[in-house]
């Protein structure tokens, strides 16, 4: 599928002297805007209402979009690599933009399927084209440092949420002055379809701004003092290249697919019951000994580790490797889970600092997975083999979910249950991560007979990229 | 900043201005969102 020529990935070749500094932000641009997609519950009560309508047909639009996020990546990941990232970054600006305009008209007309059909469909292939846009780019240019490189794209997803909720509460007074944010006040569904006008408009502006100044290295170019042959020294780490035809045929992807598979179901047990756990494990009789304003500040809190994890532990991978810092997400991420389980009502504190760091393992596994792609399968088709791992993300969405909410379901009722209620699936967690922690150390070097021919140039790799899919 | 093996092509400069803008543009709303979480997060601490 070819692309118009000022999206041409031949056009944005860099010259020399360019500086690398500037494809970070670009990256950033893209991700602090698709990021808004964890920010939905500001706005779901609201829809409710409008729509008249259940949580679950309201959450079922998040759940569209997060499956048509992996579909999206895993379907459009070698387009992106062949054509780069400007036309990457632009296609996913007018897919997420489209998904808000035509959600925002779903809430004009109280139709709920536009609803689905804009932010869902279309939104989700915003989302998953979005997500893997810049991935690869920053890891050609930052072969020094890729887990610091996506690190800081991947912590703007988790900072799009940060922006996007209060953002969206004060523009939402704006149109609704009724709607203050406080609990118990409601914006009208107009206000939530001119929200979605409002972000439609801002986004384009900033996802358009980095698509605009991104840039891609020049074949053989590296960084001033950087010797590729330093990093084949390294344990895992190749300098060959597999294709993602082949990738997909390895041991080490399913290893690694299970691997975050296991991280960020364990982690979406958490995200998920946040508020309302908090003030279980509290609870005394009918009263929690933490407020609901508190459980709010701890969704926050919650939210900047998850922010902070993407960008420290994936920065910190490039120092340790990829495999021993997946054993701290996963092992220490066990004996954590173990500690929340049986000593975790028993102080705030210790309830508060584990739930912390565990999230800040989900969030780092999913900043540092395209560097432990590119130690494994090297840079050539990295971006579409990352699209198909993030299949894995879109299971677990589905999964995690429904361990927490199956086994708790079992337990009681939402408003009466304790930390005893909580156990069963804090447990299953740790059985996940045990499953995770296996896949990972079971992770060796990709087999030779998988690495692209040395004649393989990233030139006429690009123009034929499943050249080797038939092996 | 790089390092071409093979490219004549005529090189260029990155106007300092322009990586200070791009950052800024990320950096402030960035900022304003982190600034917003971390005063719903002193709730926590009694704030």
């Amino acid at each position: 599928m070819a692309v118009p020529s000022f999206l041409a990935r031949d056009r944005i070749v860099a010259r020399p002297g360019f500086n690398r500094w500037l494809i970070p932000p670009a990256a950033l641009a893209v991700h602090l805007c698709i990021g808004q997609a964890y920010a939905t519950s500001v706005y779901k009560t609201a829809l409710v209402e409008h729509f008249d309508t259940s949580l679950t047909a309201i959450g079922i639009i998040f759940s569209i979009a997060i499956v048509m996020l992996g579909v999206s990546a895993a379907l459009f990941g070698t387009w992106v690599d062949r054509n780069g990232p400007r036309a990457a970054m632009f296609t996913s600006a007018v897919f997420w933009v489209a998904g808000f305009l035509v959600g925002g008209v779903g809430i004009e007309t109280g139709q709920l399927w536009l609803l689905y059909l804009g932010y869902g469909v279309l939104g989700g292939i915003g989302l998953g084209i979005g997500y893997i846009s810049p991935v690869s780019t920053l890891i050609k240019w930052f072969p020094d440092r890729p887990g610091l490189a996506t690190g800081m794209a991947i912590m703007g997803f988790g900072g799009g949420a940060l922006i996007a909720s209060p953002l969206s509460r004060q523009l939402m007074n704006y149109y609704d002055p009724a709607y203050d944010g406080t609990a118990g006040t409601v914006p009208n569904g107009e206000a939530v379809a001119a929200l979605f006008f409002t972000l439609a408009a801002v986004y384009l502006v900033f996802m358009m701004f980095g698509a605009f100044i991104v840039r891609v290295p020049a074949d053989g170019w590296r960084p001033t003092g950087f010797d590729p042959s330093s990093v084949k020294k390294k344990a895992l780490v190749t300098t060959e290249n597999v294709s993602a035809n082949n990738a997909i045929k390895t041991p080490q992807f399913w290893l690694l697919w299970t691997v975050l598979f296991c991280n960020v179901t364990a982690g979406i047990g958490i995200l998920e019951q946040a508020a309302p756990m908090i003030q279980d494990f509290f609870r005394n009789g009918e009263t929690s000994t933490v407020a609901a304003a508190t459980a709010a500040g701890f969704v926050g809190l919650l939210s900047l580790f998850n922010m902070g994890g993407r960008f420290v532990w994936s920065s910190t991978s490039d120092f340790i490797g990829r495999k021993p810092i997946y054993m701290v997400y996963l092992g220490v991420g066990m004996v954590l889970y173990v500690i929340l389980a049986t000593l975790g009502s028993t102080a705030t504190w210790i309830f508060v600092l584990t739930a912390a760091i565990i999230i800040s393992f989900y969030g780092g596994g999913f900043s540092t997975v395209p560097a432990y792609l590119r130690d494994l399968f090297g840079t050539y088709q990295v971006g579409a083999i990352h699209g198909r791992l993030l299949t894995a993300w879109s299971a677990a969405g589905v999964a995690g979910p429904l361990i927490i909410n199956g086994v708790l379901d079992t337990q009681g009722t939402p408003g009466q249950l304790v930390a005893a209620n909580y156990r069963p699936a804090l447990f299953i967690m740790v059985g996940l991560l045990a499953i995770g922690f296996i896949a990972n150390l079971l992770i060796k070097p990709v087999a030779a007979k998988w690495h692209e021919s040395t004649a393989t140039t990233p030139a006429t790799a690009r123009a034929n990229p499943e050249r080797s899919a038939a092996r | 900043m790089s390092h071409p093996v093979t490219d004549d092509r005529q090189s260029t400069h990155t106007p300092v201005g322009l990586i200070a803008f791009a950052w800024t543009l990320v950096g402030v709303p960035l900022a304003y969102g982190l600034y917003n979480t971390v005063k719903a997060a002193s709730a926590l601490f009694g704030g």
